[in-house]
């Protein structure tokens, strides 16, 4: 027995001795060396086409800003991690980027389950952190180190509920969404709320996970309840089946849906049946003007195949960190937060960028409709008045079943 | 009633895939009492298969049943190869092994091969090439606002065709009374100078093979492929073979067929008795749990005697 | 000195190491000195696989029933416990604190909801295996798995604990703490780890711990001698469940944060191979092969650009590869003991010790080695 507990001590100290650090209180931010930047998101799971998407973004953005000089001289670097898609893997890599690799900064995570697993780390040591694409609205409340890019949706479901009740009049929607997605079941909840405040009428409300193959029972039962106009806030892979499988079963409302919907791929799974289907978007990769142009262009050239939305968020988060980097003209977390925080109308590829107090992405949308395997302009809609109200604590519907969602405070409609 | 036609008709359609499926896992269980888990990834591996000889054969240019054919056939044979491989290097050498251990590699090589496929083409969902006209053709209108499509059509009469020609192969030629001997006591039908791993062998590449045909098939009817889309559907299509009795051919297609139509009408009709369409997936196993509960050997399975 | 103040010096000595790894472990660190964050993460994730894994064993390992449905009944007691963290506890913490102080008040809290959470998991693991328990092997593993995944759609449609987008604290319009606090620490995990060990091994060495074992050798045998052998099951499987529940209810409380995709199939998957790799039927084993898959995910992120991709490859290849070679894991199914130091010295009184075909040992060669080789045997 006291052999045994004498090695085990003996091992413990000699690990502990090798694997122990010092408690500083210091940052991660100081120094004028690389700039190292974090990136993470799901690389090998169920939502790893997203993962890797963005990453190409964020990967082009540093390499164009290293060929232009750096930042102030410095150079960026990209450390990359992968969380399998899982907020407690999430939590983990962040901890190591922060702890082992000493990042500066934090670009991630795509989804905003993983966001708020990881944002609390971010938060806590002070390394200021932005998603590129995460749109419930509690991640950005984490603390005041987390910043976005994209939309948040609340604002996207109120769009496309907008732009159906006044452009399309439609009084009747049915909506078809992805249940395991926290962003489709935001858009879900946004969109109903704003819908059936505008006096329309929401007439059947049907589910799917991301991966199923088959839809017709859902469109079925859609089918018979006769809407208007069908959302569905999902992403390309199933949208451009179910789009199919809508024309099959001889449905003639058009689909609209959100941004979920941007990727090459919708072309090749939907054709022809996508035409008369409208989205919610921040551009239009078919936009001619000449920085989407160029970026576009650019991916293609690089990865051989035309980006989506995540890529150009990716895109767009690095380059503005850059910029903020650029301004503040240091890496230290408490100036770097405070330039991000600063970001006014920044050119990106995702639109205008501007960020408001709450540490979201204000830009206005454009409703695009999808004609001929392209996305043409239809019209924009923008923010409702100001920026959303800070106050505003709803973390996402707090529906039991099918009840109606409870209004949030303090939210105008 | 023509809505009840239509989820009938889509709900057959799911299950006449899920049936392909469960063929493959109900017959190597019976032979080996090894529930194949990579079973499902064959499924996918056929699905891509198909995708990739499309691709260097030019066919998606000229989209016909012919093409079709060609690229369900080749995919077939790849599904076999791959399939037999996997026997001859994962199974036989754990065969004397525990259970567990021989779950534990199933599970294993489910997981490299889904990996193995993430890290070399990524997660990203690929579209098949659509040989039907699926995409632009209308479909024919029965009656009511109830249709079928050409694709579903085509996926019912390939389906049925493979399940025919299974059926002619186990119950009409000699390889088929071998496999079914082996079913039926590995060790004698050993005894009766029958090649017991070629049996096995054989049984895998069939098995395999029509896993293969309904990932091919399925993809005419949703193109959108991806290397994780083997997992749910192979569990349900194991939960099919087990609802029809495991180990008997002609229950793996009932159940199938009977787990795709629950399903659609769950998701269908669900919402009327108050279950969202959102426990679909739980449905699949909730008719496992009571398939499990009141009759195990399954609806067309026969208990067995335990013999101490 | 008497066995029950051995005990208790026993039991002090171990809180008070894990009093100082906890500190060392912390954000203050031990005279300036700490663990990087990110290896005391993996410490405490560490802790938490070794409570799965050895309470799984108990049911897979010794009774020898296929259970792959662990991450439901973690879910289990990680929801339950911290749904009466956020929304009922908080009153009661305010009561005690003004009573006893703040952190006794935390502890006390803390350790009523992992009760909870554990009885809830424990009823699950009742409800799953009154049913279940009647299948054998393969039907039984799919039907666990089933029953987990049910557990984590249902789980999955209830907003009040977050529903897809995770459980951080209260829902609004439910009022309740705005934030799962950290009460989970290395204290707590590494106790509860030990504790976790010493009933399992306890039960193991029991009358029931044989039953268990008489279940899985050979179960028809085992009812044709008396054994209830449903009752030992489900004894066995409830317990496991607990066990299950109490390690989500440390989970949930170290991450503050809980969300469905943790607890999917593939996270049974893990904890299966976790003690397949150290051998079922063996504690030891279950513990090494805790750690080691826990840890070994966090070493392959080492590899260099192009391999990194390729890291679940290995993972997979690497399970692949044990199950050709040593399907029996690392440990089979011995123990780390201690009895195979001692064996060799044993000298019953009158007897002469005998080794291998029937020789006296104190008349054979006495090499080390020789010695732990017979007593290896014997162990």
């Amino acid at each position: 027995m006291k052999r045994t507990l004498f090695a085990l001590f003996l091992i413990t100290t000699l690990l502990t001795s090798f694997a122990c650090e010092r408690r500083t209180n210091g940052t991660n931010g100081a120094g004028t060396g690389t700039i190292t930047v974090g990136y993470y998101g799901d690389l090998s799971g169920r939502t790893s086409s997203f993962g890797q998407s963005t990453k190409n973004g964020v990967e082009m953005a540093a390499d164009e800003i290293n060929k232009a000089g750096g930042i102030n001289g410095r150079t960026v670097q990209i450390i990359t991690e992968d969380d399998q898609g899982e907020p407690n893997k999430a939590a983990t890599v962040v901890t190591k980027l922060i702890n082992q690799d000493k990042v500066m900064a934090l670009l991630g995570e795509v989804a905003s389950s993983n966001s708020l697993a990881a944002a609390p780390k971010a938060q806590e040591a002070k390394v200021p952190m932005i998603s590129p694409s995460s749109t419930n609205p509690a991640v950005t409340q984490v603390g005041d180190y987390i910043f976005r890019v994209c939309f948040i949706d609340p604002f996207q479901g109120e769009v496309m509920a907008k732009f159906a009740a006044n452009n399309l009049k439609a009084k009747k929607a049915a909506i078809l969404y992805d249940f395991n997605s926290d962003y489709s079941r935001g858009l879900y909840q946004f969109f109903k709320r704003s819908f059936t405040s505008q006096g329309g009428q929401i007439v059947s409300e049907q589910s799917y996970t991301q991966g199923d193959r088959d839809f017709s029972g859902q469109l079925t039962a859609i089918r018979s309840a006769a809407p208007d106009v069908i959302y569905v806030p999902g992403y390309y892979g199933e949208v451009g089946v179910i789009s199919n499988q809508t024309k099959q079963l001889g449905i003639k409302a058009p689909l609209l849906g959100g941004d979920g919907w941007d990727a090459p791929q919708l072309w090749q799974l939907g054709g022809a049946s996508l035409n008369g289907n409208y989205i919610s978007n921040h551009y239009s990769v078919d936009d001619p003007s000449p920085a989407i142009k160029k970026f576009v262009a650019d991916y293609k050239a690089r990865y051989n195949i035309l980006p989506d939305a995540l890529a150009a968020l990716g895109y767009d988060s690095m380059k503005v960190l850059g910029d903020a980097i650029k301004r503040a003209g240091s890496t230290d977390g408490a100036k770097l937060r405070d330039a991000i925080a600063q970001t006014k109308n920044f050119p990106g590829v995702t639109g205008t960028i501007t960020i408001d107090q709450d540490r979201n992405a204000v830009k206005p949308a454009v409703v695009l409709k999808l004609q001929d395997m392209k996305f043409v302009y239809e019209t924009t809609i923008s923010p409702e008045g100001s920026a959303p109200a800070s106050s505003s604590p709803a973390t996402g519907s707090a529906s039991t079943g099918t009840a109606v969602p409870a209004a949030p405070a303090g939210k105008a409609n | 009633m023509d809505t009840f036609v239509q989820q009938l008709i889509n709900g057959l359609n799911v299950g006449a895939i899920y049936a392909l499926i469960a063929l493959g896992y109900t017959m190597v269980y019976g032979i080996l009492r090894l529930i194949n888990f990579a079973h499902g990834d064959v499924y996918m591996v056929g699905a891509f298969a198909g995708y990739y000889i499309a691709l260097k054969l030019g066919l998606a240019a000229a989209p016909s049943f012919m093409s079709l054919l060609v690229v369900l056939v080749g995919s077939m044979i790849v599904a076999a190869i791959v399939g037999m491989i996997i026997e001859r290097f994962a199974y036989r050498p754990v065969r004397k092994y525990s259970r567990m251990t021989t779950l534990i590699m199933a599970i294993g090589v489910s997981l490299l091969i889904e990996n193995l496929f993430v890290a070399r083409i990524g997660a990203a969902p690929r579209a098949f090439p659509d040989f039907l006209g699926s995409q632009s053709q209308p479909p024919y209108h029965l009656f009511g606002n109830a249709a079928i499509s050409k694709a579903q059509i085509i996926i019912f009469l390939v389906s049925i065709a493979l399940m025919l020609v299974l059926q002619w192969i186990v119950y009409k030629t000699k390889v088929g009374t071998a496999m079914r001997a082996v079913s039926f006591n590995l060790n004698s039908a050993k005894l009766m100078g029958i090649n017991t791993d070629a049996i096995i062998s054989l049984t895998f590449a069939i098995g395999s093979s029509l896993a293969a045909a309904g990932g091919v098939l399925t993809a005419q009817y949703n193109p959108n492929i991806d290397p994780l889309m083997g997992i749910l559907t192979g569990l349900k299509a194991f939960v099919a073979a087990v609802l029809g009795g495991i180990g008997n051919i002609p229950g793996a297609v009932l159940g199938g067929l009977l787990i795709g139509t629950a399903e659609t009408f769950v998701v269908g009709y669900g919402s009327h008795v108050g279950i969202a369409s959102t426990y679909r997936d739980a449905v699949a196993f909730a008719i496992l749990i009571l398939v499990l509960l009141l009759r195990p050997s399954g609806l067309l399975g026969s208990t067995v005697q335990e013999k101490v | 000195m008497p066995t029950f103040l051995k005990r208790i010096l026993g039991l002090v000595i171990i809180v008070v190491l894990l009093v100082v790894a906890n500190a060392f472990m912390s954000r203050e660190g031990l005279f300036g000195f700490g663990l990087p964050y990110y290896y005391a993460e993996i410490l405490n994730l560490t802790g938490i696989s070794i409570i799965l894994a050895v309470s799984l064993n108990l049911i897979t390992g010794f009774t020898g029933q296929f259970s792959i449905g662990h991450a439901g009944f973690m879910a289990v007691g990680a929801y339950s416990s911290v749904f009466m963290t956020v929304y009922y506890s908080e009153s009661l913490e305010r009561w005690l604190t003004a009573l006893v102080g703040a952190t006794v008040a935390q502890s006390l809290v803390f350790i009523c909801v992992i009760i909870f959470g554990a009885l809830i998991a424990a009823l699950a693991g009742l409800i799953v295996g009154i049913p279940s328990l009647r299948l054998r092997g393969d039907y039984l593993a799919i039907v666990t798995l089933g029953f987990a995944e049910i557990i984590r759609i249902i789980i999955l449609n209830i907003d009040r604990v977050g529903g897809a987008t995770g459980f951080r604290g209260r829902v609004p319009p439910w009022d309740g703490r705005p934030l799962i606090p950290q009460y989970a620490n290395f204290i707590w995990i590494g106790g509860f780890a030990i504790l976790t060990i010493v009933v399992v091994r306890n039960i193991v060495n029991s009358d029931t711990g044989r039953a268990l074992v008489s279940i899985r050798e050979d179960e028809l045998a085992a009812e044709a001698m008396g054994i209830n052998t449903t009752h030992y099951k489900v004894l066995s499987f409830v317990i496991s469940s607990a066990f299950a529940g109490i390690a989500g209810a440390l989970f949930g409380h170290f991450r503050q944060f809980l969300h469905t995709n943790d607890f999917q199939f593939i996270r049974s998957i893990e904890i299966i191979i976790m003690i397949v790799l150290g051998g079922m039927g063996s504690i030891t084993g279950a513990v090494l092969g805790a750690i080691v898959i826990t840890i070994l995910p966090e070493l392959l992120r080492k590899l260099p650009g192009n391999l990194y991709s390729y890291r679940l490859v290995i993972y997979s290849a690497l399970v692949i590869v044990i199950m050709l070679t040593r399907p029996q894991g690392v440990m089979g199914s011995k123990e780390f003991g201690l009895s195979w130091l001692k064996r060799p010295q044993r000298r019953r009184v009158g007897d002469t010790a005998v080794g291998e075909k029937g020789v006296p040992i104190a008349q054979q060669p006495a090499t080390a080695a020789k010695e732990i080789e017979q007593g290896k045997k014997h162990a």
